[in-house]
């Protein structure tokens, strides 16, 4: 489904601040792959997700999805086959638009916006159902501002866009770092089901290592702009805290007790 | 001056003859201020070439008028001129890169140029007289009553096309951009064309503005549009203020627009009755920057007032005491 082909990013290059953010990047995501991602601050996770949702051009290397080469289109085209949640929860929705106004936007995705009515009564009652699956009582308050709701409850509205529109791939970049343990919770659990019920095509950026190991099929760990781990199946569900702590020192060649700090 | 025989000096009469022209007047800068509406409340964008677009305006109806045109002829041929201009404002903002306010001043610059072309090529014709004796205009002081009406009708028109705009999909995507750009692109809209479209729609309006206003004062000038960008962002906050009083945030899309149309109005009004107390009509320009700039600042004063280091400086020592 997702094929990243030897993708290099230099950020600031030629400067003082030069950061190989990404060097030579090969990964292969199969349909229904759910892969959680973790790694050190600086290891280049966000940048991956970044090089596939195009935030910006890639130096080397393409990406494919689903068999389509998405390396030369913008952002705002490869869209239309990626769904996204950011960290930030302000990031995802447009603060000043009602609730079902951005489940609209949402809805167009990959759409041709034209000049018919931006939110029909039909889709209004889709609305209506998803949000209800929600448990926030959002389906009750449609017609509200999203800035007037909690990170929380613009999480998990956010998530309902990525997936309103089935997108090709679901990008989480630790879209519950910024919450309180209990909201990021429900909000893990909520994309669980998200991505089980239609059956995406996932990846999750984790600082939390119990996260990354109880979701998902597929876990990889970055270093240095590379990934130095790719675990699936069986061998992921019998992972430990301790097994992905030593890998990674076999792996990165790491001082074990540096360790804790590169992970967490 | 003697206080007595200052008020004496005042004649309300005068005060009441003049208010229906004030209408008339805040009714045309009310359509000009929608324009503004939509770049600096819709796309966040704080854009100065209407002070130029607004002249364009009036320079092509004046010209296309003394052509033979009618005049709703040469007011669409105004708006399409004042799209262009926005348009040109925002490729320099998208393709070129340059900051939004900058690509504004610079098209604004240049519109100088173009609108005494537009008047009068190298003859330099900074001013163009239209003749309502001579022309059909659809708006002139000369008969105020009529000149209220025709800026109610286009008021009504303007609203409704853009309360439609702004629902579809297309207009959706405008507010989104404003409203969230990171988000906006991540949902598939090209923000860049969105800030375009945006501005040339703006413009289009303050275009229309600027050929009423020809109309109604019955010449174009090269300074008309000198400091609309002021009297527009006036507008919109007293049209703003007025609206959250009166429904306590609960407006409709539509009502809001409206609203601004009469906070164009009001201030017109209220310019009406700051001449006849007879102030210095030189410090208009001042008076009207330091009500704007006031009311800018309210918002970020109010935040203040509940949190700030000054503030939370104080509350400690009172505990600490």
């Amino acid at each position: 489904m997702l094929d990243i082909n030897h993708v290099s990013k230099t950020f600031n290059p030629g400067t003082i601040n030069e950061k190989r953010a990404l060097i030579g990047l090969d990964l292969h995501l199969k349909e229904g792959d759910f892969v959680t991602v973790i790694g050190g601050n600086g290891a280049g996770k966000s940048t991956m997700l970044n090089a596939v949702a195009g935030v910006w051009p890639v130096d080397e290397g393409s990406v494919v999805i689903d068999g389509s080469d998405v390396t030369a289109l913008p952002e705002y085209r490869r869209a239309a086959f990626i769904g996204r949640v950011f960290q930030d929860p302000m990031m995802g929705t447009a603060p000043n638009m009602q609730i079902e106004e951005n489940l609209a936007l949402a809805y167009r995705r990959g759409h041709k916006r034209g000049l018919s009515w931006g939110v029909t009564r039909a889709e209004r009652e889709l609305y209506r159902d998803k949000l209800r699956t929600l448990g926030l009582g959002l389906e009750g308050r449609m017609s509200s501002k999203v800035g007037l709701l909690s990170g929380g409850q613009r999480q998990a509205l956010t998530l309902l866009m990525a997936a309103l529109q089935k997108p090709k791939l679901l990008l989480l970049d630790e879209h519950t770092a910024a919450l309180d343990p209990a909201t990021a919770a429900k909000v893990l659990e909520l994309s669980d089901r998200v991505v089980a019920e239609n059956g995406l095509t996932a990846m999750m950026i984790t600082h939390n290592m119990k996260d990354a190991i109880s979701h998902g099929n597929r876990i990889i760990m970055m270093n240095e702009g590379k990934i130095i781990l790719d675990i699936e199946g069986e061998e992921k569900k019998k992972l430990t805290k301790a097994d992905l702590l030593q890998k990674f020192a076999e792996v990165a060649g790491v001082q074990e007790e540096t360790d804790e700090v590169l992970l967490s | 001056m003697n206080i007595a025989a200052y008020f004496a000096s005042l004649n309300p009469l005068n005060l009441i003859k003049g208010i229906p022209g004030s209408i008339a007047q805040g009714i045309v800068w009310g359509l000009m201020a929608l324009g503004v509406y939509i770049t600096f409340r819709l796309l966040d964008i704080a854009d100065l070439t209407v002070d130029g677009s607004f002249t364009t305006g009036g320079a092509c109806t004046a010209i296309l008028i003394l052509a033979g045109w009618p005049a709703w002829a040469a007011l669409l041929a105004a708006m399409v001129a004042g799209l262009l201009a926005g348009l040109v404002t925002g490729l320099l903002h998208t393709r070129l890169g340059i900051p939004a306010i900058l690509a504004g001043i610079l098209t604004q610059f240049a519109l100088y140029s173009v609108n005494l072309h537009i008047m009068g090529g190298f003859k330099g014709a900074a001013n163009k007289s239209i003749n309502p004796d001579q022309f059909h205009l659809l708006i002139t002081l000369r008969s105020v009553p009529q000149a209220i009406l025709a800026g109610l009708l286009l008021t009504a028109v303007s609203v409704a096309v853009l309360y439609w705009y702004f629902g579809t999909e297309q207009g959706s995507a405008i507010r989104a951009t404003g409203s969230n750009p990171a988000m906006s692109r991540a949902q598939g809209i090209n923000i860049d064309t969105m800030k375009v479209l945006g501005l040339a729609i703006s413009n289009a309006m303050v275009a229309l503005s600027g050929g009423l206003m020809a109309q109604y004062q019955g010449f174009s000038d090269i300074n008309m549009g000198r400091g609309s960008i002021v009297i527009g962002l006036a507008a919109v906050i007293i049209g703003e203020v007025l609206c959250d009083a009166v429904f306590r945030k609960g407006a409709s899309f539509a009502v809001h627009l409206i609203f601004i149309v009469i906070g164009g109005v009001i201030y017109y009004v209220v310019v009406g009755v700051v001449l006849w107390l007879k102030l210095p009509s030189n410090d208009l320009k001042l008076f009207t920057a330091v009500v704007v700039a006031v009311f800018l600042a309210v918002p970020y004063l109010q935040a203040r007032a509940k949190s700030s280091f000054k503030l939370a400086g104080r509350k400690g020592a009172q505990r600490n005491a």
